[in-house]
C-alpha cells in the first residue's frame, strides 16, 4: 500500500465554477495510470471528501494518465463556511488515500 | 484563416512582452483577452468591482492598446474588471478614454453590457424560461431582488455584433471565457468544433505550453480544426500540454456548455507538428434547439468581523478544540442574552485544519496555532458588537476554572477587523433567450482625440 500522493506526479484540485470542484491525478506514466485507475475507489474518494457517489464524475483518461475526479462543491465558493476560496487543498485529501 | 492573439490568460496578471511583440509580427486577425472569471470569489460580482489595481490594470492595457494599434485588428475584452457587471465595465472604458485622451489616439470603442435587471429575470423565471444547472442553489423569484448584481454570460453572437460595429476595441461584460476567441473564427465560416475548442486551449494564454509564464500564444483557426503556437521563446505546445489543458477548472473534460450549443472533444486528434506548435482536429459542435446564456448573482450575505489570536502555550495547543468549542459556545450564549439579531461565531484553528476543517484527514497542531474569529451577522454593528465580545474570551479564557489567567497574543491593535458586507453566488441557472442580444446592450462611442 502507497498514499496515492508519493506515487503519481501531481494531484491538482480547482474550482469549475462556484458550485463544483475538480480534482486532476496526473499520474505521469501509464503503468501508474493502470494502478490508479484499478486501485483508486471511486466510493473511498466519495466518503473522503463527504460527498455523494452518485453525484461525483469520474474520467479515466488513459491518453493523458489522468484520473479527473468532479464533484458538487462541498460548500459553495466564498459561502461562509467555505474555507478554500480556489479549491486548491482539496488534492492534499485524495493524495492521503491508500493505493 | 484567421489568427487570434491571446497576450495571457487575464489582463492584470501579467506577460512576457517580448512574447506579445513575438506575438504581433505573426499579423494576428484580432486580440483577445480576459478579464476575470468567478474564480476569485463572490465579492467582486457582489460589488462590481476588479480584483486588479487600477495602476495595473492601466499599464498592461496602454501596452496592449499600443499593440493593437500596430497591428491594426481589434482588440476585445471579456468578463472586463474581474465580474463582467455594468460597474466593472464603466471602470474600464473609464480607463481607456483616460490612455487615448494621454496618447491622443482616436478609437472607436464598443460597449457590451451583460448586467440583467431583476424584475426581468424574475418574469423570466415566472415564465419558465430560467432552468437550473447540476448542483444549483434552490432560487425563487425574490433571489432576483436580493442579488446586487446579475449577469448573464455572452456567447460568439453578442461578440460578434460588437465586432460588426467595426470597432477598434471592444470591451465587454460578462462573457464564456472562450466567446471572445471563437466569435471572429466563427464569423469568418472557421470550423465551429475548431473554434470553440481552439478558444478553450487559448483561454489562459500560454497555460496551455510548457511556459504558463510566457503568457502569450496564437491559435490560427480554418475550415478543418487550428493550430496551437506559443509565441514565448522557450515555451513549447505539445499534444500533452495542449490536451490537457481540457482537465483545467472544467468539471467534463470532453463536453464545455456554450450559449447555443456545446462542444464535445471527444474524437479530438492531437498531432504535433513539430517540436512547438500542435495541429488539432476532430472536435464537434453541437447545436442546442433553444438558445440559452448562463445566469450569475451575487447576494447581499451578512457583514463580516474576523480577528486573530495566537496561542503558543504548549498545554493549550494540546487542548485547542476543547478551548476554542468553550469559547464559541459560551460567547455565543452571552452575545444572545445581550443582543439582538441573528450571528455566528466560528473559530477556526489555523495550523491544525483550518484549511479543510472535518475533511482535514490528519490535522495535527503544531508549535502554535491561529485561532481566526469569524463573526458573521446581520449588520455591521452587530457583528463588531460580538466580536468584541470575543475578545475576552481569546485574550483570557483559561481551559479550567482553577488556574492563574491565561494570556494569549494578539498581532494587532486592535483585534477586530472589519470584512464589512459579504456576498454570495446564489444563481446556477441558464436563461433561455428568442434572440442572442435580448438580454445583452450594445452601444458605440469615438473616443480619444
Amino acid at each position: 500500500m502507497s498514499k496515492l500522493g508519493d506515487i503519481v506526479y501531481k494531484v491538482r484540485s480547482k474550482n469549475a465554477g462556484p458550485f463544483w470542484l475538480t480534482i486532476d491525478v496526473f499520474c505521469g506514466l501509464p503503468e501508474v495510470f493502470q494502478r490508479v485507475s484499478n486501485g483508486l475507489d471511486t466510493d473511498v474518494v466519495a466518503s473522503c471528501l463527504q460527498s455523494d457517489a452518485d453525484t461525483l464524475k469520474r474520467f479515466d483518461i488513459a491518453d493523458l494518465n489522468v484520473v479527473k475526479i468532479s464533484i458538487p462543491r462541498p460548500a459553495i465558493q466564498g459561502t461562509v463556511y467555505d474555507r478554500d476560496m480556489h479549491g486548491a487543498s482539496f488534492a492534499q485529501i485524495i493524495s492521503q488515500i491508500e493505493i | 484563416m484567421v489568427k487570434v492573439l491571446i497576450p495571457c490568460g487575464a489582463l492584470g496578471l501579467g506577460y512576457d512582452p517580448a512574447a506579445l511583440a513575438r506575438g504581433i509580427t505573426q499579423k494576428p486577425d484580432i486580440i483577445a483577452i480576459d478579464g476575470g472569471s468567478t474564480d476569485s470569489g463572490p465579492h467582486y460580482l457582489g460589488t462590481g468591482t476588479s480584483k486588479y489595481s487600477r495602476g495595473s490594470t492601466k499599464a498592461e492595457w496602454r501596452e496592449l492598446m499600443a499593440a493593437r494599434a500596430t497591428a491594426g485588428v481589434p482588440l476585445v475584452i471579456g468578463t472586463a474588471g474581474t465580474c463582467g457587471a455594468d460597474d466593472a465595465v464603466d471602470w474600464l472604458v473609464d480607463i481607456t478614454r483616460e490612455i487615448a485622451a494621454e496618447t491622443g489616439e482616436h478609437l472607436k470603442l464598443a460597449i457590451l453590457k451583460s448586467g440583467q435587471n431583476p424584475q426581468e429575470m424574475a418574469q423570466a423565471f415566472r415564465e419558465g424560461r430560467i432552468s437550473a444547472l447540476p448542483a444549483a442553489p434552490e432560487i425563487d423569484e425574490e433571489t432576483f431582488a436580493a442579488c446586487s448584481n446579475i449577469v448573464a454570460l455572452a456567447g460568439a453572437e453578442q461578440v460578434q455584433a460588437a465586432l460588426d460595429t467595426g470597432a477598434d476595441i471592444v470591451i465587454a461584460g460578462r462573457t464564456t471565457d472562450t466567446a471572445i476567441i471563437s466569435a471572429l473564427p466563427l464569423a469568418r465560416g472557421c470550423h465551429a468544433g475548431g473554434a470553440w475548442h481552439g478558444a478553450k486551449i487559448g483561454e489562459c494564454g500560454a497555460l496551455a505550453t510548457t511556459s504558463p509564464n510566457s503568457g502569450t500564444i496564437l491559435i490560427e483557426f480554418d475550415t478543418t480544426g487550428f493550430t496551437v503556437t506559443p509565441m514565448g521563446a522557450e515555451a513549447r505546445a505539445t499534444p500533452h500540454t495542449v490536451s490537457a489543458h481540457m482537465l483545467y477548472e472544467n468539471s467534463d473534460p470532453y463536453i464545455l456548455h456554450e450559449p447555443g450549443g456545446y462542444l464535445d472533444v471527444t474524437k479530438a486528434k492531437y498531432d504535433a507538428l513539430d517540436d512547438r506548435q500542435v495541429r488539432v482536429e476532430g472536435s464537434i459542435w453541437v447545436e442546442s434547439p433553444d438558445y440559452t446564456v448562463k445566469l450569475e448573482g451575487a447576494k447581499l450575505a451578512g457583514y463580516q468581523t474576523v480577528s486573530l489570536a495566537l496561542v503558543r502555550d504548549p498545554r493549550y495547543v494540546a487542548h485547542i478544540q476543547e478551548w476554542c468549542n468553550d469559547i464559541q459556545s459560551r460567547c455565543t450564549s452571552k452575545a444572545k442574552e445581550r443582543l439582538d439579531g441573528d450571528f455566528t461565531i466560528e473559530l477556526r484553528r489555523i495550523g491544525e485544519n483550518a484549511t479543510l476543517g472535518e475533511l482535514e484527514p490528519d490535522g495535527v497542531a503544531g508549535t502554535e496555532v491561529g485561532v481566526l474569529g469569524i463573526v458573521t451577522a446581520e449588520s455591521e454593528t452587530l457583528s463588531r458588537e460580538v466580536a468584541k465580545m470575543l475578545n475576552p474570551y481569546l485574550l483570557h479564557h483559561p481551559l479550567t476554572e482553577q488556574e492563574e489567567m491565561p494570556t494569549f497574543a494578539f498581532p494587532f491593535s486592535p483585534a477586530e477587523m472589519s470584512r464589512g458586507k459579504i456576498y454570495e453566488f446564489c444563481i446556477n441557472h441558464v436563461l433561455e433567450l428568442d434572440d442572442p442580444m435580448q438580454a445583452f446592450s450594445l452601444q458605440v462611442e469615438e473616443i480619444g482625440g
